[in-house]
């Protein structure tokens, strides 16, 4: 499976493809090899530590869209023995580019809705529309948020898109309706609902499936108002300063963790989720479920009032005695 | 947002209309030479064409009140994440406060029409481009537990580039936060009322400003979630004329009415009245 090599961590792919030919040669009991062999596993180790101990910003952004990364279905598929696709939003269409269905996890059932995206695969990931949502894949994430409410089950969402899909077709049948109305949807949610943050978490198009609970993030994700080059675009006039903009916006999980917005960062294998997609993929169950069980214990009502409190509290701000109150007009 | 910075560079260099200046003005709709004078009592719309012209926060909310007392102007950005790109956001919110007068882009009070009392929100573009962080959310959310705890209506006028990415993902984490208050004005039956002015883009249109149980829109307002460059961009086609103007969100059922500047208060004032009846009811009901 050929996938992109991140310039980052061009030198440590190149020093694995080095171990691997050697090992190849080093079928039989030559020390020299084997020796040789110790020394650059060693140094292998040190430098995969260095790199990803200190990414940057930006080059956590080019992890969180390697298109290696498990996708939603992938999640899905590890969080429930038994999981069936529902399709459609009774309106319109049905949006590939957000999924939702029911599973069966650990044997109990549970409702799921994420984006998705094609990978590697380009066919796909037109299919897919890159993961960028119309209308119709919230209004159908709605309905599942519905069917959680009357079944009492919980909910568990999988953010992965750079936004909703800027289009005319989005805009004429209301594309910041529907969100706007999935977040006041979650808001009356009396069911127990997980959000995960996997790979990008981009703008109104992310939020508008992730007013839970409980917010979690995968290590290398990130969750902002706007993609860095957007926002490069904006206020530097110039989108090639997109590392910069990631720099400033403070959005990678250990910033989003200071600033309130996630409970927990799950952490990546080595290197990436897309080194060892299963290794990611059984860590996301371990830690959804672990969550699931937790909530599942709260009564409904009280849960869902911490819930509107968590988001009540988000945001900083100050009050200034100067400001005294001025007269009426 | 991209689409703020798209909708600032097409509004922005115009200079705000409710400062004392010339005598006349251009009619950005017609090219109309209009006395100022005239424009008060056309409540700021052109006698030729209806075009609405863009006009502040405190020259609007009398517009649409007959009394307005302030609240909540003491609640002001702290700058949460340092930010800075060309400029640093504590300069920005400095030049803002000397531009406007008003303490963020969302002026919150309690307001009476025709002796009908409510709580409103009345957004300024010419703060940041109108745009929601903190404060704005923490504003909102304050008008709203008000309104909750009086069964009140709630009535804000949008006027808003969307979320205000100098607080990163906090600005985003607001359209949450006021649409917690709306969760809880809808299970009490409080009614919120929603008016959209040009223009109302991105976060703020995509939470509380869709939700309304009534949506107004003035004439011609650019309404919508992606800024129409934005758009043009992605898809490399022209857009069909009007597009997210009022008109169109009218023919596509995502407001209610477009409704004239000078028409406003009488529809609201109807609006204020059907809601304290229906109210009535309700509150037999719990």
């Amino acid at each position: 499976m050929a996938q992109p090599v991140l310039e980052f961590e061009r030198p440590l792919l190149e020093l694995e493809r080095q171990i691997g030919d050697l090992r190849g040669f080093a079928e039989g009991e030559n020390l020299e090899i084997q020796e040789e062999l110790r020394r650059l596993e060693t140094k292998a180790a040190r430098m995969r530590h260095e790199i990803f101990s200190r990414l940057t910003p930006w080059q956590r952004v080019q992890l969180a869209r390697h298109p290696g990364r498990p996708n939603t279905l992938e999640y899905v598929a590890s969080l429930c023995e038994e999981s069936m696709e529902l399709a459609g939003d009774r309106n319109f269409r049905d949006d590939p580019a957000l999924v939702a269905g029911l599973g069966l996890s650990a044997g109990a059932p549970l409702v799921w809705m994420g984006h998705q995206k094609g990978g590697s695969d380009v066919k796909e990931n037109v299919r897919r529309n890159f993961g960028y949502a119309h209308p119709e894949g919230y209004r159908k994430a709605a309905r599942l948020f519905h069917m959680a409410g009357k079944f009492g089950v919980p909910a568990v969402a999988f953010v992965d898109t750079q936004g909703a899909y800027p289009g005319i077709g989005a805009e004429e049948r209301g594309i910041s309706e529907a969100i706007a109305r999935n977040l006041k949807t979650m808001l009356s949610l009396h069911s127990p609902f997980v959000a995960v943050i996997t790979g990008e978490g981009g703008s109104g198009g992310a939020l508008g499936i992730a007013v839970a609970d409980v917010v979690l993030i995968l290590e290398h994700a990130f969750y902002s108002v706007i993609t860095p080059e957007g926002c490069a675009s904006i206020l530097w006039s110039d989108s090639s300063k997109a590392p910069q903009a990631a720099e400033a916006l403070k959005f990678t999980s250990s910033d989003l963790i200071q600033l309130g917005v996630v409970e927990e960062i799950i952490p990546e294998p080595e290197g990436g989720a897309h080194r060892d997609p299963e290794a990611a993929r059984r860590t996301v169950r371990e830690v959804v479920l672990r969550h699931l069980a937790r909530l599942k214990a709260m009564d409904p009502e009280d849960r869902l009032r911490r819930r509107r409190e968590r988001f009540l509290k988000l945001g900083v701000f100050d009050t200034d005695p100067d400001l005294t109150p001025r007269e009426p007009r | 947002m991209s689409w703020l910075q798209k909708t600032r560079e097409k509004l922005g260099g115009v200079p705000r209309r409710d400062m004392p200046g010339d005598l006349w003005i251009k009619c950005e709709g017609c090219g109309e030479i209009l006395y100022k004078k005239e424009l008060d009592k056309t409540l700021w719309t052109c006698p030729k064409c209806e075009y609405h012209f863009r006009i502040s926060a405190r020259l609007f909310t009398p517009m649409i009140t007959d009394t307005f007392v302030e609240t909540d102007q003491d609640v002001v950005s702290t700058d949460p994440l340092g930010f800075r790109a060309l400029k640093r956001y504590k300069d920005q919110l400095k030049q803002a406060r000397q531009k406007t007068g008003l303490s963020d882009a969302l002026v919150a009070g309690e307001a009476t029409l025709d002796s009908h009392p409510f709580l409103l929100g009345v957004m300024d573009f010419g703060f940041m481009g109108g745009s929601m962080g903190s404060v704005v959310g923490e504003k909102f959310a304050r008008l709203g537990r008000r309104a909750l705890e009086r069964r009140q209506p709630l009535v804000v006028s949008a006027q808003s580039g969307g979320a205000r990415m100098q607080e990163g993902v906090l600005s985003l984490m607001q359209m949450a936060k006021t649409c917690v208050r709306l969760a809880e004005l809808e299970e009490a039956g409080v009614p919120f009322i929603s008016i959209l002015t040009h223009p109302t883009t991105g976060g703020t249109t995509a939470s509380f400003a869709s939700l309304g149980d009534v949506i107004l829109a003035e004439p011609r307002a650019v309404i919508g979630f992606a800024g129409p460059r934005v758009i043009a961009q992605t898809i490399r086609q022209e857009l069909p004329p009007g597009f997210q103007r009022s008109e169109f969100l009218l023919e596509h059922g995502m407001v209610d009415r477009v409704v004239h500047r000078q028409a406003l208060k009488p529809t609201l004032s109807f609006l204020l009245r059907f809601f304290a009846q229906a109210r009535g009811q309700a509150a037999i009901g719990t």
